[in-house]
């Protein structure tokens, strides 16, 4: 278990940085501070966003790779306008700011459709639809790196093209795209803290509102960042472990 | 065998690659229970010919028919072909994320719509056909290619297939290891199996064949029983070959 010593390596060096050695700013860890009443409200309300920033994360990947994994498929298909179509849709998605989408679908979406889909799904659908396109760009690679034999054994056994996907090729293109997945997964966690500006009370939405109450914003979002990190290890670690147990039976035939 | 039906039609079939003609105007016809050997040169056309067979390849004229289906872009004719026709490659093809028996009661449950104790009964059986029914549980990764080659025989004759193709299916083998390939083929062949094999084995092909056929440069040169064949070839073309595969 390499992660874990890692992650409380980087914990202490920011803690060490964050005692202020060497500069003149004081720190004022008390607003966060675990032993005081006023500390444990303040810390109380900064991660009451937790549950807002999971589920925005979750159902934004749930969406989004099945979207960017249909999109990759279109891409793939030997059909034309299916091709053309998969392409569009990433080049358009993929050059959309992601920020840019969060308000264009929260404010955008009901003048332009009469769609008001409130707050929370507004905030997923942004994120999936911007990061399904670099999804459908993984899964793209993941399909193509799979060897034409294997198409064709599957095919010579008479297995429908679903059945071929959904047995053969998709899971050892899965395996091998593990890593740029899990990246992926990091990258929108990260990227829920976005859905703040449109008033989803997550954890960077949290730690906002409380900087306008407590006059201690180095250490509010100093705090901030570490909840992330938290998160992000954790995280990182099951794709981890995931790469693992999937790799034991990929032994490549030689 | 005369009278026995025909498997495999194939007529005045041809093939290109861009402006390069894989096969010019080939016709073949494999009855039931025979076995057909094919060889030539590199680039003759050999593999791309029982690639046509079960459509790996696309033929641009000519016509193909397998136990009376033609083959062509229609799906359901296609698959139905499909899993009746088995097909050996060169690099074995298994599916390397799954263990020896997933890989051969795939097809069986998907496509014949198998339980998964019928199915891993079937597949058993031809494990033990093969000689390797104690390699069951483990991953292709961790069989030798002699053995990754004998569960892809198998994986095909799961499919209880009336025809079975074989590409080159000893090339990328080292060379202890052809015979233990070379045995089990052997075996089919007398058990009636109709086969259509790609192959240099020329000691094989003596040994299992009713048709030889020639190829080279798209083109079915000669075509006869193997022993006028290998005494007496009529081509030049093929007395080269022959002279060069033999003595080498």
């Amino acid at each position: 278990m390499m992660l874990p010593y890692r992650t409380i390596v980087v914990l202490l060096l920011c803690a060490l940085l964050t005692t202020g050695c060497g500069t003149g700013y004081t720190w004022g860890w008390f607003v966060v501070s675990p032993w005081t009443a006023k500390g444990q409200t303040n810390l109380q309300f900064l991660m009451s966003g937790l549950g807002w920033t999971l589920a925005l994360a979750i159902c934004a990947i749930t969406v989004s790779v099945i979207t960017g994994l249909l999109v990759s498929l279109l891409s793939l298909s030997s059909t034309r306008l299916l091709k053309w179509a998969g392409r569009i849709y990433v080049e358009c998605f993929r050059s959309i700011p992601m920020l840019v989408m969060v308000l264009w679908v929260y404010y955008g979406l009901p003048v332009v459709m009469g769609i008001d889909l409130g707050i929370f799904a507004s905030g997923v659908l942004a994120i999936a639809l911007c990061d399904s396109a670099f999804e459908a760009e993984i899964f793209r690679a993941g399909i193509q790196s799979i060897d034409r034999g294997q198409h064709e054994a599957a095919e010579s056994i008479g297995l429908p093209w679903l059945d071929k996907m959904r047995f053969v090729i998709l899971p050892q293109a899965i395996r091998r795209i593990l890593p740029p997945l899990g990246n992926q997964f990091v990258y929108m966690l990260k990227t829920s803290s976005l859905v703040s500006i449109i008033g989803l009370p997550e954890l960077t939405r949290k730690a906002n509102e409380l900087v306008v109450t407590e006059p201690r914003p180095l250490e509010i979002y100093t705090f901030l960042i570490l909840e992330y990190l938290v998160l992000i290890v954790i995280v990182s670690m099951g794709v981890r472990y995931l790469e693992r147990r999937m790799g034991v039976s990929d032994r490549r035939p030689s | 065998m005369s009278s026995s039906p025909l498997i495999v039609q194939i007529e005045s079939v041809s093939k290109f690659y861009g402006s390069f003609q894989a096969l010019r105007n080939v016709s073949l016809s494999v009855r039931a229970g025979e076995k057909v050997v094919i060889c030539g040169p590199s680039g003759s056309g050999k593999s791309t010919l029982i690639r046509c067979v079960n459509r790996l390849e696309r033929h641009e004229s000519g016509r193909i028919t397998v136990d009376g289906v033609e083959i062509n872009d229609e799906a359901g004719s296609l698959a139905k072909v499909r899993s009746e026709v088995g097909m050996v490659f060169q690099s074995f093809n298994l599916f390397p994320h799954l263990s020896v028996l997933d890989n051969l009661t795939l097809g069986p449950m998907r496509v014949r719509k198998l339980s998964r104790a019928e199915a891993e009964q079937t597949a058993m059986h031809y494990l033990e056909r093969v000689r390797i029914p104690e390699q069951a549980r483990k991953y292709p990764g961790q069989l030798s290619g002699g053995q990754q080659q004998r569960v892809a025989i198998a994986r095909s004759l799961c499919m209880k297939p009336k025809l079975m193709l074989f590409d080159e299916p000893t090339s990328a083998l080292d060379p202890e290891m052809i015979n233990e390939v070379l045995d089990v083929m052997e075996k089919l062949a007398l058990e009636g199996m109709t086969m259509l094999v790609v192959t240099h084995e020329m000691g094989f092909a003596r040994r299992v064949a009713d048709t030889m056929v020639f190829m080279d440069r798209g083109e079915m040169v000669e075509t006869a029983a193997p022993a006028t064949f290998f005494s007496n070839p009529r081509t030049e073309r093929c007395q080269l070959f022959l002279k060069q595969i033999l003595t080498h």
